[in-house]
């Protein structure tokens, strides 16, 4: 492998910053986050697909993927993370190289692209991913990115991040160091303020930092760089002025979070926009960095009187669903982030979880589970979809929130289903996120079709199976 | 009648091209009880099964050998064997149909002789389940021609020569351009004149949205490993599309009768297959198939007024390029842009000037002026910009539901494909406005009696022609 990588990836495994890392003892540290893939029995993307999904909201940026078609052409445009402004982060560049290039190298082909996307395109910025092929018949894609941006006096930013060195949440991972190494901290923003912070691993899905800004413009506390949610080049270029650091709860960018406090003192909270007391503690904990930073104290103040009058809003509205969904059942099957933050805005709404999976959860997030659904909290590690199929059908649970992988499960089992996670369509961030998830599941719940569609078809009816 | 040209550009900018291994895994998807894998990075299943999902909102069964860097340099024998131990054990399907990637053909893995000591290995464990294997480079080719390579792979695997025909079993090898919905028509043409269709894949039993008992982690329902035995069995072998030719030499070789359609949209080439139907079955056509007929050329006229004169742009892969395009043409309609995935001896016929082996930038950049853009739902973003109306055809369309019933061959796919190209131009009609047909400066100058040569700079002659008011 590449030294490069081989050293980045070590590094990344390394993360001081994550408790998870911290608890294994040295040889499991050693071994990394990645678990050996079982062939025929795998799931998932790759670390190209990670670290894409990490980089493409940048909107204003070029993004053109070094390698055969399948990596680009098989995939673009399908993400959902939205932008208030460029579009070209949706248009889909590739090198789509051919078979004298495996022979005789993708360079060239690399450099000419750079070139006539900067003619034509004009970015503040491109951004070149590698992919398994390219890596393999050893196409050196930094050395090509340096000598373009010299050539072409523009940030050529390479993303050493193939396929094949591991699974989608390391490519996030090394998707990041791209920016920790050629783009944080090489601009200077013209003005800075004492409220001033980065939001880092949020990818404005489906819009939801736009559920999330009002609360923080009402605040007066400004986003110097969402990384990489409706980002902008320079934006993230000059985020290393920022005064505090939000990290979002999914871990994919602790590495950005921890070197950003390391290199320019700017502290971090691990915070989560899901669930109403867990945006409430968000800002609360935002407030209290900024303030420790040198912000005015009031800020702390204000900030409660917002979470006031926002929690009290909320509730409200979600208590208004009690009477339609009181003792419904959900079986909520998350990837595992926090889910009882989930939990406690549904049985809110008077839902009673029968189950929620906890995969991905830590040890304390488990308690936390058994303190809001009592101990006999039915907890899934890892059920199969025929194990879901069973429980759906047997009608132990009346929904399922879950994500798009086992959508046809559900819906094959003609049981309502809500896609919760990254591929969704609903925004469910924030006070507003969490009373819309109430909203859909009481939409789905009640949608008539249920009841047509599990309804036997003439020729189940013993009575006309009789007559016939 | 076409010029076919290769894009000059190093970078390609909105793909409209899909890899082979994904049209070799959808090809496989149309067999029954059956597991496809893509002997790769879990990436190129993982994007390949999203796809496919956005598009057919079902549940893809598609595995992977999840090849690392480690045992891409030392040779995927060891995930292959573990991924179909895994599979047999798991899933249990009756075949396991593995399609190569651009990684492993990089490395150069030798998959067949790979199979034969897996075969050797664990002919027991394995015993009651197939394994296929088709190579499809990502860098060479693309989606037709992987579904073209797996059915050849199929063909030449399978297929067991009959000294004596089935009576009346009539085999059907379709493209990769036609879907579920065309693929029930087929069949039911082919029904209609007391013959037996079996066909190979079958998409339209596997991906067309039927709500099965239970849970099942293969394929459910498409052709049977039995079905393809059959073909060789076959009175008559129909193939449709220019890339099925491979898989029809190939049974030709062994003696079995093959007509190969390049489409079966329109009116002239759904009669010449109703006409063969006829000579095959030696019944006269049903009063049904007469009349569906007679609706088509009913669609044709009505429908001749709306896409008459009409400027098309096209991209799709080369067989559903020429089956559009024709139907266009043969509307009245002009093809005044038209790109494709890959090379086909079939674009040189595409009725059109030229047509380019290219992406949707280059698409973009061609219908400047045309009236209707056609492509997969990566053109959304084209046709906002050039602010023409968008018909979606082809894989994918992520944007859209029902696609797997889309409906494009036969009297009343025709027919139907017609009306609602027609609706899109009723839809986005130009309403007429005052300044729609403005005079020439030539026209205007005469008319304020000015000389008709040279501007009238520094004329001292009023720019308006003065109209004096005549009181009541």
């Amino acid at each position: 492998m590449d030294a490069r990588v081989s050293a980045k990836i070590q590094s990344v495994f390394e993360e001081p910053a994550c408790e998870h890392n911290q608890n294994k003892d040295e040889k499991a540290r050693k071994k990394g986050c990645t678990k050996q893939l079982s062939p025929g029995a795998a799931a998932g993307g790759c670390a190209f697909d990670g670290a894409k999904i990490a980089l493409q909201p940048i909107a204003d940026v070029a993004h053109l993927v070094h390698g055969p078609i399948a990596c680009e052409g098989n995939s673009w445009d399908n993400r959902n993370s939205s932008t208030s402004g460029p579009q070209l982060y949706r248009t889909g560049f590739t090198t789509d190289i051919g078979e004298l290039d495996v022979i005789y190298g993708g360079e060239k082909r690399l450099f000419k692209s750079i070139r006539e996307i900067i003619e034509k395109y004009d970015p503040p910025a491109v951004f070149v991913y590698q992919t398994c092929v390219t890596a393999l018949i050893g196409d050196d894609i930094e050395a090509v990115c340096k000598r373009a941006a010299e050539k072409f006096g523009k940030p050529v930013v390479p993303v050493n991040a193939p396929g094949f060195v591991g699974p989608k949440n390391l490519g996030n991972k090394l998707g990041a160091e791209a920016l920790l190494d050629y783009v944080i901290g090489t601009e200077e923003p013209e003005l800075t303020t004492p409220y001033d912070i980065n939001i880092i691993g949020e990818y404005n899905l489906a819009g939801e930092l736009w559920q999330i800004r009002p609360l923080l413009d009402a605040l007066g506390i400004r986003i110097l760089s969402c990384i990489s949610g409706d980002g902008r080049y320079h934006e993230v270029a000059q985020s290393h002025r920022a005064r505090a650091a939000m990290m979002v709860c999914s871990k994919s960018m602790i590495n950005v979070a921890r070197k950003m406090e390391e290199r320019y003192g700017i502290p971090f909270f691990e915070g989560s926009f899901y669930g109403i007391e867990d945006m409430s503690d968000t800002l609360r904990q935002l407030a209290r960095l900024l303030v420790q930073r040198g912000a005015p104290a009031d800020l702390l103040a204000r900030t409660e009187a917002l979470i006031a009058v926002e929690e009290k809003r909320a509730w409200d509205r979600i208590a208004a669903y009690r009477p339609r969904l009181e003792g419904k059942k959900v079986l909520l099957i998350t990837g595992g982030v926090k889910s009882w933050s989930v939990v406690a805005a549904l049985q809110e709404a008077g839902l009673e979880v029968v189950g929620t999976s906890v995969k991905k959860s830590t040890k304390e997030d488990k308690e936390k589970i058994k303190e809001i659904m009592g101990e006999d909290a039915h907890m899934i590690d890892d059920m199969t979809p025929r194990e879901m199929f069973k429980m759906l059908r047997d009608a132990r649970a009346d929904i399922m929130l879950s994500g798009g992988r086992s959508q046809f499960v559900a819906l094959k089992a003609k049981m309502p289903w809500l896609d919760i996670n990254q591929e969704r369509h609903y925004a469910y961030a924030g006070y507003e996120g969490m009373v819309d998830l109430v909203r859909e599941i009481s939409k789905t719940l009640f949608n008539p079709v249920w009841e047509q569609v599990r309804a036997p078809a003439p020729w189940e009816t013993p009575a006309l199976e009789e007559a016939c | 009648m076409a010029t076919v040209l290769d894009s000059k550009k190093a970078c390609a900018v909105n793909p409209l091209k899909m890899s082979q291994p994904l049209g070799a895994c959808y090809a496989f998807l149309g067999l029954s009880n059956t597991m496809p894998m893509m002997h790769g990075s879990q990436g190129c299943t993982s994007f390949g099964l999203v796809l496919l999902v956005r598009h057919f909102k079902e549940a893809i069964p598609m595995q992977t050998t999840a090849m690392n860097e480690v045992s891409t340099i030392l040779g995927g024998m060891d995930n292959i064997e573990q991924a179909v131990l895994n599979i047999k054990k798991r899933a249990n399907p009756a075949l396991i149909a593995i399609a190569s990637t651009g990684l492993t053909e990089t490395k150069g893995d030798d998959v067949d002789a790979y199979l034969r000591l897996i075969r050797a290995k664990h002919g027991e464990t394995l015993a009651g389940t197939e394994i296929v294997y088709v190579s499809t480079p990502d860098y060479v080719g693309a989606f037709q021609d992987g579904w073209a390579a797996a059915i050849k792979a199929l063909v030449a695997a399978f297929v067991v020569p009959a000294e004596t025909p089935v009576a009346g079993r009539i085999g059907v090898l379709p493209g990769a351009h036609l879907t579920p919905a065309d693929l029930e028509e087929v069949r039911e043409l082919i029904e209609c004149f007391g013959l037996n269709a079996v066909l190979v894949p079958d998409v339209s039993g596997s991906l067309d949205g039927h709500i099965p008992e239970d849970f099942t982690p293969t394929t459910l329902g498409g052709a049977t490993l039995g079905d393809i035995r059959g073909l060789g069995a076959c009175e008559h072998v129909i193939a449709i599309g220019e890339q099925m030719r491979g898989a029809v030499e190939r049974l030709e070789a062994v003696g079995v009768p093959c007509t190969l359609f390049d489409r079966l949209t329109g009116l002239t080439a759904t009669d010449a297959l109703v006409a063969l139907l006829m000579r095959l079955s030696g019944k006269p056509a049903p009063a049904r198939l007469k009349r569906q007929r007679g609706q088509l050329q009913d669609a044709m006229l009505d429908g001749h007024f709306h896409l008459g004169g009409k400027r098309v742009a096209i991209g799709a892969e080369p067989d559903l390029l020429f089956a559009l395009s024709s139907l266009i043409a043969e509307m009245g309609g002009e093809v005044a842009a038209a790109v494709t995935t890959t090379h086909s001896p079939l674009l040189a016929r595409v009725p059109t000037t030229e047509v380019l082996v290219g992406d949707l930038e280059d698409l973009e950049m061609r219908a400047v002026g045309c009236d209707l853009l056609i492509t997969h739902a990566h053109g959304r973003q084209a046709a906002t910009r050039l602010g023409i109306p968008l018909f979606r055809a082809g894989i994918p369309q992520f944007d859209r539901i029902g696609t797997a019933h889309q409906l494009s061959v036969g009297y009343r796919g025709s027919r139907d494909l017609i009306f609602q190209l027609a609706n899109i131009f009723l839809a986005h009609m130009h309403a007429h406005g005052p300044e729609d047909w403005p005079l020439p400066a030539e026209a205007v100058a005469a008319a304020r009696g000015q000389p008709a040569a040279g501007c009238g700079c520094g004329s001292s002659i009023s720019d308006e022609v003065v109209i004096p008011i005549i009181p009541a």
